[in-house]
């Protein structure tokens, strides 16, 4: 389970706008690799072309390759619905469907993409939400709303809710930008117990958070206002925060921009 | 060492100006609407009994009392049906167009425009038009259908504006969501989206019915007028309430007069009992509704 992913010659457009430029990068399976940078430069449209959600948007296109374990995501006859099975996304705020109950919103994913079992359904339901750490809180009122859990529970729910269709990767677009430091803490928890099981890739624009999660971090650069955003560099984490080999790299981290 | 203002005479004044014209404005809205009801209910109940209900207008002397709006009350109802089976489909179909698929399409813009277009055909048009077209060209006969058909004609717009509406509110979070689940789009519009606006959709249907159901110049160029009960819609003339409403104000007798007042009463009655329906079935679905 986790499996390896690797990008080359990666572009990415928003109509004629050219929002990344030539991102190459491998990203290991089963560990936790963080993308770190100023705003706008990128981070997240990269993050949401690797499951092929950054085409939703009208007028979005990408060229290049991702091959998620040898396979092009991007092949001609690759169903996108197929690779959102296999790699799933937490989004920055959390977005439990509305009109479905705790339970409901765990199943969704499977509900959604055919017929399961009901026996079947409650055993996945409650190792995700085991696995998310949200078991113990919720398990008295799994028919109520999701909607009326706290952020951080929400949250927990979405995660719960993506690695309930079993996905190989997990996307995590900012997860906790709009959560306290308390679960902000038990989601970092989550995450390194995840990593056993997922390839995990975390976009966040706290640096602590990047230092203490991953295991590797790539950092995103601008070359100026309305370029494209790139890749500066790609290294362990422990070397991105001790010993940087890039100049702009150390000026981010120390705070000297951005 | 500053002091917090305190509020002046004149801020206070002005406050309670504006405070009092705008109840004042409340107030001269609500009178028409309390008028209309009270006038009703005070000249509709002397005739509004279980004969009225039950009868029909059928073998009724011009200056009988008695009588009933059985007749008009299964036509407006069996109209009002029918328009809605043709329209909502439409309606729904054309807004789920417009918000998921089209967004800013020369088709989508397209079709926008011709529904405000539509929204603003007067109802006594879309009666001739079904008059002309159906009835006429095509060689139908008068029926509830084809009153049904002119309905459909004014109910679509409503329909499709109140939809789009509905279905714009919808959180693109939401969309998002499911698409990272590997939901295909069709299954996250049907399973999500509309699950999501069902009860400001429902509302939406509930007031173009209710709009429809009162409208007596489309009926009156496409279903004709009867005295007799046809329950069926699609042959034969059929009366609607609004057109018994017409015809019975217009004779010169005052127990004809009370009918028509008595037919206003079930007309109103009729559209509250299905708004009251619609807000059953949004608070029904609600999601707040087990929190």
């Amino acid at each position: 389970m986790g499996q390896q992913i690797q990008v080359s010659g990666l572009d990415a457009y928003y109509g004629k706008h050219k929002a990344i430029a030539d991102i190459s990068m491998t990203i290991e399976p089963q560990s936790i690799t963080a993308f770190i940078g100023p705003s706008g430069c990128g981070k997240s449209t990269f993050l949401r072309t690797l499951n092929r959600m950054h085409e939703v948007i009208p007028g979005a296109r990408v060229e290049g390759k991702v091959l998620l374990d040898g396979e092009d995501l991007y092949a001609p006859d690759v169903e996108p619905v197929a690779v959102r099975r296999m790699i799933g996304m937490v989004f920055q705020r959390p977005n439990p469907f509305p009109t479905m109950s705790i339970y409901e919103n765990v199943a969704a994913g499977l509900r959604l993409n055919g017929k399961h079992s009901k026996s079947n359904l409650d055993g996945i339901v409650e190792t995700s939400l085991k696995s998310s750490n949200l078991w113990n809180e919720v398990k008295d009122r799994l028919n109520k709303p999701g909607a009326g859990l706290s952020g951080g529970q929400q949250q927990r729910l979405c995660i719960a809710r993506a690695i309930a269709v079993k996905p190989e990767v997990l996307l995590m677009d900012e997860p906790c930008s709009a959560l306290d430091p308390i679960s902000t803490l038990a989601i970092e928890d989550l995450m390194a117990e995840l990593k056993n099981q997922f390839t995990i890739i975390i976009v966040t624009h706290n640096m602590q958070q990047a230092a203490r999660v991953s295991d590797r971090t790539a950092f995103f650069n601008l070359s100026g206002q309305g370029q494209p955003g790139h890749v500066v560099e790609m290294d362990d984490t422990s070397r991105i925060f001790t010993n940087p080999s890039q100049k702009a790299t150390e000026d981010y981290i120390t705070g000297r921009f951005g | 060492m500053t002091t917090i203002q305190r509020i002046s005479p004149n801020r206070r004044f002005k406050d309670r100006l504006v405070q009092f014209l705008v109840y004042l404005s409340f107030a001269i809205a609500v009178v028409p609407l309390v008028a209309v009801l009270w006038m009703v209910i005070k000249n509709g109940l002397a005739r509004f009994d279980l004969e009225f209900l039950t009868h029909s207008m059928r073998n009724i002397g011009a200056t009988d009392a008695g009588g009933g709006a059985y007749h008009a009350i299964v036509g407006t109802l069996e109209q009002v049906l029918l328009a809605s089976v043709i329209s909502v489909p439409i309606g729904l179909l054309t807004a789920i167009y417009l918000v998921e698929y089209g967004q800013g399409t020369r088709l989508s813009r397209a079709i926008s425009f011709f529904v405000d277009v539509m929204t603003g055909i007067p109802s006594v048009v879309s009666g001739l038009f079904i008059l002309a077209f159906w009835i006429l060209v095509l060689g139908f006969s008068f029926s509830g259908f084809a009153g049904a058909l002119a309905l459909s004609i004014l109910m679509m717009p409503t329909v499709v504006r109140s939809a789009e509406e509905m279905l714009l509110l919808v959180p693109n979070d939401l969309r998002e969501a499911s698409y990272a689940l590997g939901v295909p789009k069709w299954r996250t519009i049907t399973k999500v989206v509309l699950p999501t606006s069902f009860s400001g959709i429902a509302t939406g249907v509930m007031l173009a019915i209710a709009r429809v159901a009162g409208e007596t110049a489309p009926l009156l160029l496409t279903v004709f007028f009867t005295d007799s009960i046809n329950t069926d819609p699609f042959s034969g003339p059929q009366m609607g309430l609004p057109l018994f409403v017409f015809d019975q104000a217009t004779r010169p007798t005052d127990t004809a007069i009370d009918r028509a007042w008595a037919g206003a009463l079930t007309l109103i009655l009729i559209v509250m009992l299905l708004n009251l329906a619609a807000r059953l079935i949004g608070w029904w679905r609600s999601p707040a509704k087990g929190r």
